[in-house]
């Protein structure tokens, strides 16, 4: 199951660098979109993946049982999840202000500044 | 005692809030902003003066004991940097007063502003990895609002290229720290020290530590990642340069010296090897970048860069002698920086523009202006007995002694070419005449230069009575050389 995994957030990646580095912007973003998911995957796959074991305490010995899901790898992901949400709400917005003001979707236009 | 850690994170996320509040009113907004980072400056000096007593003060937050919980740890680094934030962040209000236009006001300026302090703030007094990051974006989200303020269009051009690098940079810390879990458990940094040195696998730890470095080193301005701060930081207006000039750069430089001194020093030959040759080559393409650039603010932002890549020397050098000439560097540089942003936006003010080829007869107009640029400009370049001076000359000698002869001679030939850069700024806004002169007669207002006397004073003072600074910065050296004592103080009685 690990390794389908490492493959599917390699995947990701590949893709995602792929799409940042086309010229559109709003491809761009979606390869924002596609890195902030491969992250969390990564978190979540090398924190050890357990099925069909939710971290629960024992109802009488008040102990977690062994082998269950690790708690604190999922509580990053989602703190993760939220920041990313935030920061690609906030790309959107740009992008589509960029584009008024420049007047294009063309990262090679946008070298104004480089020069 | 200890809950004074959290309060140079709770005051500008508070004065954020307010300021927020008083959303309608400029003027309340103004004296929210000032009374904040006055009281910031004053808790970050009575957390200094604790911390020089003590050494280390821990907070466990809400009781939750390390490793498990959230420590907040303000050791000797950590403060110096909380206390020259607070320098720098105190005289970019007072500045904003005058120079930030009310259109930028009206869209927030004063909140983003205090939300960036906490963000700043946050970062350097964490002890834990997964918070360093939460900070890392609060401080990343504030500063996307300030870059974008006004919406002009190198400023969205520019803002493109900082927010893809900066979530990028992002991405990779995320996944490193998921890697990190994933291989010793924890996050907690002194937790993760102590279980770094038993890990048999040390190409996994490295490969980690190269994630690591990587992502701080895009956010730090190192060599070859540098490309997004020359083309952003000069877009918007001059008050937020120079704080981004002063502030953002240097966490991502204090991420590095946290994390090469503490977490990763299981394979020093491999990792601070790297990171020399980062800091040799981040050095040379910073000022040979300046070198061709006629823009004041395009100038002095290369000159971060190679500014950086001493920093980044220093660090790989890894003596207490070169650690400390490091941190000797890092709170000169964020002073004689911002001041140097700063003065570049009087000279607007007095000459509407930042091309040198349109600028001149400064230092006819306004000798005292011309004064107060050179003592931070010459402080850069190193010359004596400016603080510039003793930085480079620490981190030099330590090159020296550690036999880094390559490294060091390209410290020396950077440092020449640095004051080339800044006569270069000194012949042609305030040595020639003026090609083109508006013959009208603008005044200067006064809270814009107070906060440029200030801090031109205390390079002034870190230059002249270097002795308690340089004691201070081998304190920190030998301190952070020491992790023994910071795991102590976090951990507490544990192994």
């Amino acid at each position: 199951m690990s390794a389908l995994m490492a493959v599917a957030i390699g995947i990701l990646f590949a893709a995602s660098l792929y799409m940042m580095l086309r010229r559109s912007i709003v491809k761009l973003v979606m390869g924002l979109i596609l890195l902030s998911n491969a992250a969390n995957l990564v978190i979540f796959t090398s924190a050890g993946l357990t099925s069909g074991a939710p971290p629960l305490l024992d109802k009488v010995t008040k102990e977690a049982p062994v082998g269950v899901a690790d708690p604190l790898a999922q509580a990053l992901i989602l703190t993760a999840i939220v920041i990313a949400f935030g920061v690609l709400a906030f790309s959107v917005v740009l992008i589509h202000r960029a584009h008024e003001v420049v007047q294009t979707d063309d990262l090679d236009q946008m070298k104004d500044t480089d020069q | 005692m200890s809950n004074l850690v959290f309060l140079p994170i709770l005051i500008p996320l508070l004065a954020g809030a307010v300021t927020l509040a008083l959303w309608r009113s400029s003027r309340w907004q103004k004296r929210v902003s000032v009374i904040s980072t006055l009281v910031y400056l004053i808790a970050s000096v009575m957390l200094a003066q604790t911390v020089s007593e003590q050494g280390h003060i821990v907070l466990q937050v809400g009781g939750w004991q390390a490793p498990f919980g959230i420590s907040l740890v303000a050791d000797f680094l950590a403060t110096i940097m909380i206390v020259v934030t607070a320098v720098v962040a105190f005289c970019a209000v007072l500045y904003s007063l005058v120079s930030t236009p009310g259109t930028h006001i009206k869209f927030g300026y004063f909140p983003l502003l205090h939300l960036l302090l906490a963000g700043v703030s946050g970062a350097f007094l964490t002890g834990d990895l997964f918070n360093l990051f939460v900070w890392f974006e609060v401080m990343l989200l504030a500063s996307f609002g300030l870059l974008t303020l006004g919406g002009e269009r190198a400023q969205m051009e520019g803002a493109i290229k900082y927010v893809t690098i900066n979530l990028f940079s992002s991405a990779l810390f995320l996944s490193a720290i998921g890697l990190l879990y994933g291989s010793v458990g924890t996050l907690n940094m002194a937790d993760l020290a102590v279980k770094l040195q038993d890990v048999e696998q040390q190409g996994l730890v490295n490969a980690i530590a190269l994630m690591f470095m990587v992502s701080f080193s895009i956010k730090a301005g190192a060599f070859p990642f540098f490309f997004w701060l020359p083309a952003s930081y000069h877009t918007p207006i001059i008050a937020v340069s120079a704080v981004f000039a002063g502030l953002l750069t240097k966490v991502g430089v204090y991420a590095l010296y946290r994390m090469f001194s503490l977490v990763f020093t299981g394979d020093i030959e491999f990792t601070h090897e790297i990171l020399l040759w980062v800091g040799v080559l981040t050095m040379l393409s910073g000022v040979l970048g300046a070198a061709s650039q006629f823009e004041i603010r395009r100038i002095l932002s290369f000159h971060i860069i190679s500014q950086i890549g001493y920093m980044i020397l220093a660090l790989a050098i890894f003596t207490p002698a070169a650690i400390a000439g490091g941190v000797f560097y890092l709170f000169h540089h964020i002073i004689v920086k911002t001041n140097l942003f700063l003065i570049a936006g009087l000279t607007q003010m007095l000459q509407g523009t930042y091309e040198l080829k349109q600028m001149g007869s400064l230092y006819r107009q306004r000798p005292w202006l011309a004064a107060l640029f050179l003592i931070p400009a010459m402080s850069l370049a190193g010359l004596p007995p400016l603080s510039g001076f003793f930085a480079k000359f620490l981190v030099i000698e330590a090159g020296i002694t550690s036999q880094q002869w390559i490294a060091t001679g390209v410290a020396l030939f950077v440092g020449l070419l640095t004051l080339y850069s800044m006569i270069k700024i000194w012949a042609e806004a305030f040595w020639k005449a003026q090609p083109e002169a508006s013959g009208k007669d603008i005044s200067l207002p006064l809270l814009g230069v107070i906060p440029v006397a200030l801090m031109a004073a205390m390079t002034l003072i870190i230059g002249l009575y270097a002795e308690p600074f340089i004691q201070l910065s081998q304190a920190t050296g030998e301190q952070l050389l020491t992790p023994a004592t910071y795991i102590q103080a976090v951990l507490g009685g544990q192994p």
